[in-house]
């Protein structure tokens, strides 16, 4: 349940925090297809440097660093799998290109795990389901979107229940071999499941009790509506693009390698 | 025994749930635990079986710390009934519902057979033996959720808000249930706001607010006291809302037993005629 802690909402004010959904989804974009882009140490590393500013801004670093965290054992599994293939592949030798390579793909997971962290961190899933909406998703979409990403904190509350039940009824979860502790799990997978069905059932049936689905065309309470900030964001990020798009094709850019010992 | 000492809890959330709470439950006593939503009430419960340790302070039940015990060690002296059932059956039959814990605290396949049968029978589960648990009504989900913990005979049994959803038969029923198992010398824990339920039950009453305890004493002393109900967000039991507006006839406010009233106006027209 704690690796969701980083990717829940802060509700909090900031700079970042007001802009427009759609804008913040474009920067996310973007960060993610530069780290596409480049596979050298250098810029990767850059693009991770340039949303530290942001994510102080936001005020969420501590989130962000506990979403990082998180993303640490994966990024230890992707390191280790480049080094290994790289290794096997380079006739047995653990050479500093099979490192650098390994490093650079590391760091763009983690770039990736931080960009999108930001994003989910500063956007309220109701802003996330407007920005859905207005961008022609359709309703049912958006809408199934933004209630699982709100159901999520209910869950783990419930979860938190659950366990409290099965305890009390002598259910040890730390207790036997790897294949029993997985089987000391039922007892509480199965109660979380049953009720996250039935509870999804009495949504259906209150959502159609409040017309839901009446009317093709559903009007909004709120509207999304493009700022001043937003569109300075968007003319910045989208220069950011177009002059990496530049460096990558025609620049040639300074390889800095990991020594081996 | 349970002896709490000074216990202060905050939960990871930073909401304070106790302060400073001091309590002793003697073994076989009847105790209600009441108070308003969010008083404290299950943080103070969850204590007695060590799903929660003290923050501050300490808890013994019998003598033992409950920082030194698992909770697979102290709920088999106290059990804990949590109020939504749904939140632990997950097996296929009601028997093996009520065999889980049985077997979870290692007893032997011929005493866990004894006692299955021993808490359908007690519970009037019989016919159900071999239903799933989730085809059942919510009062008879509630009802095995109970036999399940009561299976083991736990000495301290709690019951987290027993009546919630239960129409009045079950709940008379109910009331019956848990006299037999405190006359039988369980110790009883009722967590509820149900005040008429508690009325019918004459236990002692321990009243929290806020993460205190505020008062602690016999039902008829605590639940007929306006300013104590008042601050715990309840109100006065019907029985004694009517004496306290028959009192200028001469009648005591402190009635909450419907056969003390039936008494008490029976004496009333005798004398009157």
């Amino acid at each position: 349940m704690k690796a969701f802690e980083g990717l829940r909402f802060k509700r909090t004010s900031s700079f970042i925090h007001q802009l427009d959904p759609r804008v913040k989804f474009v920067l996310s974009c973007v960060v993610f297809i530069l780290a596409i882009m480049f596979t050298e140490l250098l810029p990767l590393t850059i693009l991770l440097s340039v949303q530290l500013p942001l994510v102080y801004l936001a005020h969420v670093h501590k989130e962000w660093l506990s979403s990082l965290r998180s993303s640490l054992i994966l990024a230890t599994m992707i390191f280790l799998t480049n080094v290994i293939v790289g290794y096997m592949s380079s006739e047995f030798q653990l050479t500093s290109s099979v490192l650098t390579y390994s490093s650079s793909m590391t760091l763009r997971f983690v770039t990736l795990v931080a960009s999108f962290s930001i994003f989910f961190l500063t956007t309220s899933p109701d802003d996330l389901g407007l920005a859905l909406e207005q961008s022609h998703f359709p309703y049912e979409f958006a809408f199934a979107f933004t209630t699982a990403v709100r159901f999520v904190p209910v869950l783990a509350n419930e979860a938190q229940m659950i366990i409290d039940a099965q305890k009390s009824r002598g259910l040890e979860l730390e207790k036997g071999n790897f294949l029993k502790r997985i089987r000391n799990y039922l007892p509480i997978l199965i109660p979380l499941i049953v009720n996250a069905i039935r509870r999804s059932l009495e949504l259906a049936e209150a959502m159609e009790s409040r017309a839901f689905g009446a009317k093709e065309h559903r009007t909004n309470l709120f509207a999304l509506k493009i700022k001043m900030n937003d569109v300075l964001v968007l003319i910045v990020t989208l220069a950011i693009l177009a002059f990496s798009i530049y460096i990558r094709l025609y620049v040639k850019i300074p390889i800095v390698e990991i020594p081996t010992f | 025994m349970i002896k709490v000492e000074n216990v202060s809890f905050t939960y990871p959330s930073g909401v304070n749930a106790l302060k400073n709470v001091s309590i002793e439950i003697s073994n076989g006593e009847f105790v209600a635990i009441m108070g308003e939503n969010g008083a404290g009430k299950t943080t103070l419960v969850k204590q007695f079986n060590g799903l929660l340790k003290p923050g501050e302070g300490d808890v013994y039940v019998d003598g033992r710390n409950t920082r030194d015990l698992s909770v697979a060690e102290l709920s088999k002296d106290v059990g804990l009934v949590f109020q939504n059932a749904d939140h632990q059956l997950f097996c296929e039959t009601v028997e093996d519902e009520i065999a889980f814990g049985l077997r979870n605290f290692g007893f032997s396949n011929r005493v866990n057979k004894k006692r299955v049968k021993w808490a359908l029978t007690l519970l009037n589960l019989q016919e159900y033996r071999k239903t799933s648990p989730f085809m059942l009504s919510g009062g008879e989900r509630k009802r095995v959720a109970l036999a399940s913990v009561l299976a083991w005979k736990p000495r301290v049994t709690i019951l987290d808000e027993p009546t919630v959803g239960q129409d009045q038969s079950q709940k008379e029923r109910l009331l019956q249930f848990v006299r037999q198992l405190n006359t039988q010398g369980n110790t009883v824990i009722l967590v509820t706001h149900d005040l008429e339920f508690v009325a019918e039950c004459d236990p002692r009453v321990v009243l929290m607010s806020h993460g205190r305890i505020v008062a602690d004493g016999p039902a008829k002393k605590i639940l007929t006291n306006p300013k104590l109900i008042k601050k715990t967000s309840l109100i006065l039991p019907q029985i004694t809302q009517l004496f306290f507006r028959l009192a200028d006839l001469g009648f005591p406010k402190d009635v909450i037993s419907i056969y003390e009233a039936k008494e008490l106006i029976n004496d009333f027209v005798a004398r009157r005629s």
